[in-house]
């Protein structure tokens, strides 16, 4: 059987893949993929450790995330959309309206 | 145990080839393919209900909303005309910072995992997986939270339709 260790670490892979896909790519849509990812990770580590320790807040908490995640998401490409009408472009380095 | 490897593995090969693709499209595709690995481990952690509501919200739903919008805005291709060929650990300023703060947390975090004490991390025999007692749980326990989040959801489906309307000509 594989212990909680082997899924901490294979939580920590995806959640290290999340984190270069959000500094290394160039592509919006991209960069929210990667947060899913990041997301996914840290649910696993919540049903392990729930698992663990026989509790079902585990569980629960993965029911939340996974709903803040839903509304991340609807909200986040509606930027987006709104981003790719003003500059006809998903590349983060040319909304730079902001940057003083 | 082959079977943890097995979709691990899919998990990682999967995530891996999402940061790769430059098609998003691809991208959205392979992501649903990690979300099954995930869903797997999860069945494999006795949370049956965890991983339908995988597949059901998140490769159901959540990505269908990415493919849509993907294919809304028809811009597959990512317009890297700059250090096209540049490996991205040796390109400047943020992008470097990124992918060495990836590898640095992947090695820090694997090193204080691998290198634990004596305790063995088995899991207990007696698992609570059943729908029934996390559903009393989260109407009982957690029944604020939970009334909050469609709250959230309220919010968050105002903030869409308002941040992607066209604007009105006056």
């Amino acid at each position: 059987m594989p212990s909680i260790n082997d899924y901490l670490v294979l939580s920590a892979i995806l959640f290290a893949i999340g984190t270069a896909g959000v500094f290394v790519r160039r592509n919006l849509i991209t960069i929210l993929l990667s947060i899913e990812i990041m997301l996914n990770a840290v649910n696993l580590t919540f049903v392990a450790f729930g698992r663990a320790f026989g509790a079902p807040e585990g569980q629960i908490i993965v029911f939340f995330v996974m709903t803040v995640a839903a509304a991340e998401a609807a909200v986040g490409l509606a930027i987006v959309i709104g981003l790719f009408r003003h500059r006809e472009s998903l590349d983060p380095d040319t909304f730079t309206s902001l940057k003083w | 145990m082959i079977a943890f490897y097995l979709f691990g593995a899919i998990a990682i090969a999967a995530s891996l080839l999402v940061i790769a693709q430059r098609n998003p499209i691809y991208s959205v595709l392979l992501l649903i393919a990690s979300f099954g690995a995930l869903s797997g481990l999860y069945v494999l952690l006795d949370a049956p209900f965890v991983a339908v509501i995988q597949i059901i919200v998140y490769a159901g739903a959540i990505m269908v909303l990415f493919l849509f919008v993907v294919m809304l805005l028809n811009a597959p291709h990512e317009e890297t005309e700059h250090d096209e060929r540049v490996h991205p650990l040796l390109r400047r300023g943020p992008m470097r910072f990124g992918g060495v703060l990836a590898v640095a947390l992947l090695l820090e975090l694997v090193w204080a995992l691998t290198k634990r004490g004596g305790e063995s991390g088995a899991f207990p025999s007696a698992a609570v997986s059943s729908v029934r007692d996390i559903g009393r749980t989260l109407f009982a326990d957690y029944a604020f939270p939970f009334e909050v989040t469609s709250i959230l959801i309220l919010v968050a489906m105002v903030g869409a339709v308002v941040l992607a309307q066209r604007e009105v000509p006056r």
